[in-house]
């Protein structure tokens, strides 16, 4: 342990000229993320848990094929039948978009970085690009691991979809932008809640219990309601073949973006007034 | 340099900060000094643009904090809470911060060799001890290498090693004309490591002088008298110009006069003594006292002055 200590002696910082940039923000909040070890088990927890519950989804569906309905059998949509582990995938990723701001919170290390970085919209704005970044590239990588493991395993007689075939690609390119901006709307809510636990229960709650309260209401209120809810539009965006009362793929996804930009505007509101 | 001006901070029924303004100079050690809650930590996080003022502002270097071009390379801190992600090696923690600003990866290492961390640099900071994680928060606050730096509480819970390693850096960075601003509630502490002193109570400027002449000021000498005449002899002293206060069991606080002098007026007028001891007040009990009730101070400790007789 040093017992006297020379400051002076040791390498100095380059004379302080210019400003803080966005690419050193963005920098940082890329080292910050790959740094800490829930980033890389949350990531891959979205992987397994995607392509995994993809591929017992269509093992169960190849063994009960033969016991399965005409009707069954003329809705059947192997593309959305592979992509169905987003619906569970999704809480993996809203996980990590709320821990990317929350555990700065919890940490006491977001006042380390507004000292370091003042300009709060620009600190909010660099860690969703870099959150987004990352959400997106690996939420479209396992997606599209999901779709092409789950269509090897349904065989004969069982049909199976290819990406040239109408609409496949864009379910399948689909389920990973709904899955990165989902993670966005997360990260909005961490920032907003500011606690790992509210934020993550807050997030859960739009996404299975907002469903689960609308069955309490008439049958016409619930077609009418159903199809703003993030799950009907993560439905649509996976299909290929679309059902009635619900928004078309693009819509609903325009929807969710929606959602997503009015949830960050508040959070990028809050972040500017409120303490740190 | 670092302003503070009609500086105001209330949360919610809480008056934190109350109209406080002060100024820390550079080449100094200025030592922050205040009983718990009374706005200390509040007041630097409003230095660091970390909590907004209700009302008045903060300057550093003449400038808001949100202005400067790039802020760790001008004021480096040092917070009270632990601002450091645990699952995160020391090195990554510096290394994100440094990005931020500019700052090149042989500082990152440079600070670290300098509060003695180099060789658990990949360690996540989680497993630090105490007086490691002190000194990964002192590493971050020297990290922009800057002109001003502010401490809260760096000695908290340290052991006696770690306290004289933060005061020698203190003092040492003070002594490259730097400006350094650090609280602490113990004035023991901050009588060995401050040049100058600015105290608040209750979140109101009580003191902003220089070490010395707080010292002077409170450190208040007297010598404690008991004779069983003691009426007599209040009136001699008073007479040989000294300030007599009874105290409440009956003994004389006399100042204004030497213990020796005293004796000697008390022989030639023929009176025993059953004690003649010279007493000073700490500068801790002085501090107190100065803070214990803030509302009531009304800005003038006159040196020498004698003990409230019903202490
Ligand atoms: N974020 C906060 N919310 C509410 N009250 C606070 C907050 N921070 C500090 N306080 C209150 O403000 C007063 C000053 O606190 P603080 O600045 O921490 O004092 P010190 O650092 O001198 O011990 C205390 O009464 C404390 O309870
Ligand atoms: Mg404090």
């Amino acid at each position: 342990m040093p017992t006297a200590t020379a400051p002076a002696t040791v390498p100095t910082v380059p004379p302080a000229t210019g400003r803080l940039s966005p690419a050193g923000v963005l920098r940082s909040e890329w080292t910050k993320l790959r740094s800490v070890r829930s980033t890389v088990w949350s990531l891959l927890a979205l992987a397994v848990i995607t392509v995994g519950m993809g591929a017992l989804i269509c093992a169960a569906t190849v063994s009960r094929w033969s016991s399965s309905g005409p009707l069954e059998r003329l809705h059947f949509d192997p593309t959305g039948r592979s992509l169905r582990g987003i619906f569970l995938a999704q809480l993996a990723i809203g996980v990590l978009g709320i821990l990317a701001v929350t555990s700065e919170y919890g940490t006491g290390m977001i006042r380390a970085t507004l000292a370091a970085v003042p300009n709060r919209p620009l600190v909010l704005a660099a860690k969703a690009a870099v959150f987004g970044a990352v959400a997106l590239v690996v939420s479209e990588v396992v997606t599209f691991a999901a779709f092409l493991v789950g269509q090897s395993l349904l065989t004969s007689p069982v049909p199976h979809a290819t990406l040239g075939q109408p609409g496949v690609l864009r379910a399948v390119a689909g389920g990973g932008l709904y899955l990165a901006v989902l993670g966005l709307l997360a990260l909005g809510l961490g920032s907003i809640i500011r606690h790992t636990a509210g934020a993550i229960s807050t997030f859960v709650a739009i996404l299975l219990i907002l469903p689960l309260l609308l069955q309490a209401f008439p049958a016409s209120v619930q077609t009418a309601l159903s199809k703003f809810l993030p799950l009907t539009i993560a439905g649509s965006m996976i299909s290929v073949q679309q059902t009635a009362d619900t928004f078309s793929p693009w819509a609903g996804f325009g929807l969710l973006c929606a959602y997503t930009a009015a949830i960050l505007a508040v959070a990028g509101v809050l972040f500017v007034r409120r303490d740190a | 340099m670092i302003q503070a001006e009609a500086l105001t901070k209330r949360y919610g029924d809480t008056l934190a900060v109350d109209d406080l303004s002060f100024e820390v100079r550079p080449g100094r050690v200025t030592g922050f000094l205040g009983p718990n809650g009374s706005g200390k930590s509040t007041t630097m996080r409003m230095i660091m643009g970390l909590d907004h003022p209700t009302a008045g502002r903060t300057m550093v270097n003449g400038r808001r904090y949100g202005d400067l071009g790039y802020p760790l390379r001008e004021v480096g801190a040092l917070l009270e809470a632990k601002a450091v992600h645990p699952g995160r090696s020391a090195y990554n923690h510096l290394w994100c911060l440094a990005q931020t600003n500019g700052i090149p990866r042989t500082r990152v290492d440079a600070v670290l060799q300098l509060v003695g961390l180099e060789d658990v640099a990949r360690k996540r900071a989680g497993t630090f001890s105490l007086g490691m994680g002190q000194r990964l928060g002192m590493a971050a606050a020297l990290l922009g290498d800057p002109g001003v730096l502010l401490f809260d509480e760096p000695v908290n819970g340290l052991d006696p090693e770690g306290i004289r390693w933060v005061r020698n850096l203190l003092r040492g960075l003070a002594a490259e004309g730097r400006t350094v601003f650090v609280s602490s509630h113990l004035m023991s502490e901050m009588a060995l490591t401050a040049d100058h002193l600015v105290v608040i109570g209750r979140g109101r400027l009580i003191a902003d002088m220089p070490m010395a002449e707080f010292v002077a000021q409170s450190s208040r000498q007297f010598v404690r008298v008991r004779a069983p005449a003691s009426t007599d002899l209040a009136g001699l002293l008073q007479r040989a110009g000294a300030t007599v206060v009874p105290e409440a069991d009956g003994a004389l606080a006399v100042s204004g006069m030497a213990a020796p002098a005293i004796g000697e007026a008390a022989a030639a007028a023929g009176l025993v003594l059953h004690e003649l001891s010279p007493q000073s007040a700490s500068l801790e009990e002085a501090f107190m006292e100065l803070t214990a009730d803030s509302v009531e101070y009304r800005g003038d400790v006159p040196a020498g002055a004698v003990p409230d007789p019903t202490r």
